[in-house]
């Protein structure tokens, strides 16, 4: 609570010098704009409806991207518990695709499948799968053999104990690769946007940072920003909301 | 002469080691009547965990055959419902009146106002009444192997299988638990096989004990004391039981010892 009123107090104090500093030399509004000028731009974007567009096209396209690499690596997983093969082959890829930031991957993506919604899907896929799968398959191997037994003991076998016994036992696991994937995935977005508002593509929050940058609506920009930190900063809150009321509140924990 | 529940024929079993395959039980008959309390009892690794998971249907048999009521067992199945070592055998995402609505609702298809009945009935015999609404790491090593055990008889198995379940007790939780078992048991009639490798909780508990021998496991020799619980305990006959099973069991090591 103390630590919450300090940071706050922090946030404020900054931001007075900013405002302060900005005014006193006369900086111009094209380089920085003061947090006064920068908030007023924000109840501009908000009147006319554009932010909420940006925000929610960048959105849409994050989480349609984790959508298909969750989907993706839980096929993997599935596989990869099922069979030596599977293992072996989920082990191989992610030690390929790892290393490689998803990003790398959207020239080929524009080769493959043109400017547009469909490239940055599956970049933003290829962000999530790997990770989320190696980390639900550490949690399906980690599943406790009393846990298994006791799920084959009630009867329980195939799809069922997957269901009843490995998915809620691996939540640990599988949290923590969602909240990978939500990283990877908000980064991956916003840095394919920028490359696509140089193509002029209409776009989320990075299209819009790149067109203000054109239009030298330095203002604009700051806005496209905050609102990155903001949304960025309510998904951890999600996450720990999530985690306090399921594993936290049951006692579990990965590793 | 009560009926029999579980028959046990000739059974074998081995696994594989990187040298060869091993035989872990060898031609174990054992019959086991209805509303009986049986302990297996022998040295570590003469293979009476794996003699209670082939029954279980957790491992295969390589020989021999086990039949419940007459018919033969394979799968893993609630009517030979198991009770685990491990503390962490509860689902922890379940709160104890849950972890027995989920075991009654899968397993025997009980939901609702009955189910909420039949819970109430076992946690109240097992002396949790007022820990439904906990999880289960909320609870202490001894309570989360009460509510193990309590969801074991919620399901009303035929047979109830138990895994050394008090191994990682302490001594004092250990024994009370011991008689609780006792208590429950008389209480339900419950037909229990209970595998143990201490020789007092063998004597605390068993109507018959089963003593095995070690590498590879048979029967060695099967005791009916005239009474179980602690009476037998202070009994001269309860002190001439240990040291009979004390010394076929030292036997065994040694015996061990030389084949190695």
């Amino acid at each position: 609570m103390r630590s919450g009123l300090n940071r706050l107090l922090i946030l404020a104090l900054l931001l007075a010098l900013w405002e302060g500093y900005v005014r006193a030399a006369g900086v111009s509004p094209l380089l920085v704009p003061a947090p006064s000028r920068v908030l007023q731009g924000f109840g501009e974007y908000l009147r006319d409806g554009s932010l909420l567009r940006y925000a929610g096209q960048t959105l849409r396209i994050v989480l349609g991207g984790m959508g298909i690499g969750l989907l993706v690596a839980f096929g993997l997983t599935a596989l990869a518990t099922a069979s030596r093969w599977g293992r072996d082959l989920l082990l191989t890829l992610t030690a390929i695709m790892n290393p490689l930031p998803a990003i790398a991957l959207l020239p080929l993506a524009l080769l493959w499948l043109g400017i547009g919604t469909r490239s940055l899907l599956f970049v933003i896929a290829n962000s999530v799968v790997w990770a989320v799968a190696l980390n639900m398959h550490t949690g399906f191997e980690t599943v406790p053999v009393a846990w298994k037994r006791a799920g084959q003991n009630l009867g329980l076998q195939g799809w069922g104990l997957i269901r009843h016994v490995y998915l809620p036992a691996a939540l640990p696991y599988i949290l923590t690769g969602l909240k990978i994937a939500w990283s990877f995935g908000w980064r991956t977005v916003i840095a394919a946007e920028l490359v696509f508002g140089a193509s002029g593509q209409a776009g989320g929050l990075g299209w819009m940072i790149n067109v203000e940058r054109y239009n030298l609506n330095t203002t604009g920009v700051f806005c496209g920003l905050v609102t990155i930190i903001v949304m960025g900063l309510l998904a951890e809150f999600l996450f720990a909301a999530l985690e306090n009321r399921t594993i936290r509140r049951w006692g579990m924990s990965a590793g | 002469m009560r009926p029999v529940k579980l028959q046990i024929r000739d059974l074998t079993a081995t696994y594989r080691t990187g040298q060869g395959t091993v035989t872990a039980l060898e031609g174990i008959n054992l019959d086991v009547y209805q509303g009986e309390k049986v302990v297996i009892l022998g040295p570590s690794g003469c293979g009476k965990s794996t003699l209670l998971k082939i029954i279980a249907g957790f491992e295969p048999a390589a020989g021999g055959s086990v039949r419940l009521d007459g018919c033969p067992v394979a799968r893993p199945g609630p009517d030979r419902a198991f009770v685990f070592q491990e503390f962490d055998q509860l689902f922890p995402w379940y709160t104890v009146a849950g972890n027995l609505a989920f075991a009654l609702r899968v397993a025997r298809g009980v939901t609702g106002a009955e189910a909420r009945r039949q819970i109430g009935e076992v946690l109240a015999l097992v002396g949790l009444s007022r820990w439904g609404d906990f999880y289960p790491h909320q609870l202490s090593g001894g309570m989360k192997m009460r509510v193990a055990i309590a969801r074991a008889l919620v399901l009303q198995p035929e047979v109830l299988l138990m895994d050394e379940p008090f191994a990682a007790l302490d001594a004092q939780s250990r024994s009370a638990l011991q008689a609780e078992v006792n208590r429950m048991q008389a209480e339900t009639q419950q037909t229990l096989l209970f595998v143990t490798h201490s020789i007092e909780e063998a004597l605390v508990i068993g109507d018959r004990i089963v003593v095995l021998t070690a590498g590879p496991g048979r029967v060695k020799q099967i005791f009916q004391p005239t009474t179980t619980g602690l009476t037998l305990l202070e009994r001269s006959e309860g002190a001439e039981l240990r040291r009979l099973i004390r010394q076929l069991l030292e036997q065994e090591k040694t015996a061990e010892e030389k084949a190695s």
